[in-house]
């Protein structure tokens, strides 16, 4: 009897294709030459749903090679049940090493934070990207931002910053606040806190973002200029944790969680978690700090 | 180096999936077999395939059953499973007017060339409740089956052959007119290629073609109620099968099947853009895997208002193109249940200052301090 094979299906060195990788490692070294523009690439669907990872795995998968030690991260934590399962399917298609530890892996894919530690040349670092276009607050339709773009009109988005510190005294933008690349693109660095974003110019690995759903990448070299666009007289601001402390590890100076164990008591964390571990250990590793203009 | 919680993480995705494998047979009834799909939802099928753009029934009657009957969650992994298909064969372009046709009907005519055939629909049925099938068995079945077949005439005494396009009526009397094609003829495959705005026409087809069929409709139908111009007529619908041919190695075109399609050729007004045109009729297309007329119909009629420019919603391609799209509109609106409390704490800590900045003018005006507690401002 012949058996049916229909049902059998075995998947590529890192699930996606050859000629697709190619397609998309083509489409990141545009992305290289033009920091901070956005390439469009065929973002092919993955057995991950759209807007949970899709185009960081698109990314991390057609570069990932088999000595490649590949660490994940979702919201700074390497336990995030989504980062878990997106660990497992990069292992179960490539069976690659995979770390908690920054310095120890080569690709790094996160999801709003980049990590405390600072990276260096040997690693890349991929961001999941939900929206990439800075611009879709103040235009919503792609072929205007596209030429705004191609012109450097940005005139529109400097209205709305100026029109948040009118209404409320501060720019508002939270995290994915918009800079400018190489003093050329106006990019969103993804919706990593502004705590982040100084930690992306002149860093020495490479940054890719990329956004699955959009079917848009794009990246900031190493070395290069990454400036928040901020007023002479009102300047960008990081997240304030003014005397706080972690409580699970006595460390200051990173990024907290906000923690409510019950209605009244609230304490902080250092979100980063491979950072919290390493600081418990008493092996705080480098940083680069950025201090909010008085 | 461990931390403590990353255990928790995958046991917990681990417990989930084996809890949800439960609920999936926890009736402990006998499994539904994938050929009892197949024969009772094609529909459902139907709808699962032309939003994965995979025509392969079984597949999609596995996914059905393996998802509990999700219809977004099947289309969404028979699509995914199709990404990882290997392209052998670029199909030869379908001709619909070669059409093994089970069921056509045009709205603007009463009669057509070749007829009007109403085919397998439930359009003219009360729509009742049936008690009699909660009780069904396969000898009902049979029965049903040996009666169909023994009233239906025997075979036909002129070979079945196909029919002629209503919308060669209009063209033949010059009241169609041909629609302005961008200057390039390319097709761009929108599954290699990110689409562009604005997108050439043979973009937006085919994300219609696999978009989701409720959302289509939902746009369709907006701009029948007079968001957006066009009020369309059914010039052609047909349903039926169509042969696809690849050409092989040697450059001989082979038949490799037959797949099932809806067609919807919707006629409406074109509005007259200078004084000196004369009016006449534009097309709306649709076209789409298994019998699913709903789809096929909001299809034609959004790829009309698209074309037709104005301010309406079902006017804009991006829009349409973008929101109908059920696979990406599904995985973006279910991801946010995944934790955001970094990019919520970076907006928190805005709002806290810009609280406290104004509890502070208002302190300066005399209003007195805001009673509102924000608990919080660390600083």
């Amino acid at each position: 009897m012949i058996a049916t094979r229909k049902f059998e299906h075995t998947y590529n060195f890192a699930f996606i294709d050859e000629r697709t990788k190619r397609e998309i490692r083509r489409k990141i070294l545009k992305a290289i030459a033009i920091p901070g523009y956005q390439v469009p690439y065929s973002s092919p669907e993955m057995p991950i749903a759209r807007g949970w990872g899709t185009g960081g795995l698109h990314a991390s998968l057609s570069i990932i090679g088999p000595d490649d030690v590949f660490k994940i991260i979702d919201q700074g934590s390497d336990a995030s049940v989504n980062a878990c399962n997106l660990r497992d399917f990069v292992r179960r298609m490539t069976s690659c090493r995979t770390t908690f530890d920054t310095a120890e892996a080569t690709l790094i894919q996160t999801r709003h934070r980049k990590p405390e530690e600072i990276l260096t040349e040997r690693q890349i670092i991929v961001f999941q990207v939900p929206q990439p276009e800075p611009l879709r607050s103040v235009e919503r339709y792609e072929f205007k931002t596209r030429i705004m773009h191609a012109e450097a009109d940005y005139a529109k988005m400097w209205v709305a910053l100026y029109e948040s510190y009118v209404k409320f005294g501060a720019i508002m933008n939270g995290a994915g606040y918009p800079v400018r690349v190489n003093g050329r693109y106006i990019m969103t660095p993804s919706p990593i806190p502004r705590w982040d974003v100084p930690n992306l110019s002149m860093a020495p690995c490479l940054h890719v973002f990329s956004a699955g759903r959009e079917k848009r990448l794009h990246c900031v070299p190493p070395f290069t200029r990454v400036e928040p666009l901020e007023f002479e007289d009102v300047k960008f601001r990081v997240e304030e944790f003014r005397e706080i402390v972690c409580a699970a590890s006595g460390g200051d100076r990173a990024f907290m969680d906000e923690i409510y164990e019950s209605e009244s008591t609230r304490k902080f964390v250092i979100n980063d978690s491979d950072f919290l571990d390493k600081v418990r250990l008493g092996q705080r590793p480098p940083q680069r700090l950025f201090q909010n203009p008085v | 180096m461990g931390y403590v919680a990353i255990k928790g993480g995958e046991d917990a995705i681990a417990q989930s999936i084996r809890l949800v494998e439960y609920y999936r047979v926890r009736g402990r009834t006998a499994p539904v077999s994938i050929g009892q799909i197949q024969g009772q939802f094609r529909l459902l099928l139907d709808k699962i395939m032309g939003e994965a753009s995979l025509y392969a029934p079984e597949h999609a009657a596995l996914v059905l059953k393996q998802n509990e009957g999700d219809v977004f969650e099947s289309a969404f992994m028979l699509r995914a499973y199709r990404a990882t298909l290997q392209r052998r064969y670029t199909a030869e372009t379908l001709v619909t007017r070669e059409m093994f046709i089970r069921r056509r009907l045009s709205s603007a005519f009463r009669e057509i060339p070749g007829g009007q055939i109403l085919g397998p629909t439930r359009d003219y049925s009360q729509r009742l409740l049936d008690g009699r099938l909660a009780t069904e068995t396969l000898g009902h079945i049979e029965d049903f089956l040996a009666q169909f077949e023994a009233a239906a005439p025997g075979r036909p005494t002129v070979p079945v052959t196909t029919l002629p396009k209503v919308i060669d009526l209009l063209q033949a009397q010059g009241l169609l007119r041909e629609v302005d094609d961008d200057a390039s003829r390319r097709v761009v495959d929108v599954t290699r290629e990110a689409v562009k705005f604005p997108a050439p026409r043979s973009a937006a087809l085919q994300m219609l073609a696999r978009a989701e069929t409720g959302g289509l409709m939902a746009l369709a139908y907006s701009a029948q109620r007079g968001f957006g111009s066009t009020h369309a007529t059914v010039g052609e619908l047909r349903v039926g099968e169509v042969p696809v041919r690849v050409r092989d190695a040697r450059g001989r075109i082979r038949v490799v099947g037959r797949i099932r399609l809806t067609e919807a050729e919707m006629i409406s007004r074109l509005r007259v853009q200078r004084r000196d045109e004369s009016p006449a009729l534009s097309l709306g297309y649709g076209l789409c895997f298994g019998q699913n007329e709903t789809k096929a119909i909001a299809m034609g009629i959004l790829d009309r208002a698209m074309r037709s420019g104005g301010d309406a919603p079902c006017q804009s391609q991006e829009f349409v193109l973008y929101h109908t799209e059920g696979i990406e509109s599904y995985g973006f609106t279910n991801h946010l249940k995944l934790p955001h409390y970094v990019t919520f704490q970076s907006s928190l800590s805005n709002l806290r200052q810009a609280i406290e900045r104004k509890d502070r003018k208002r302190g300066q005006l005399g209003f007195g301090a805001a009673v509102v507690n924000t608990t919080s401002s660390p600083s």
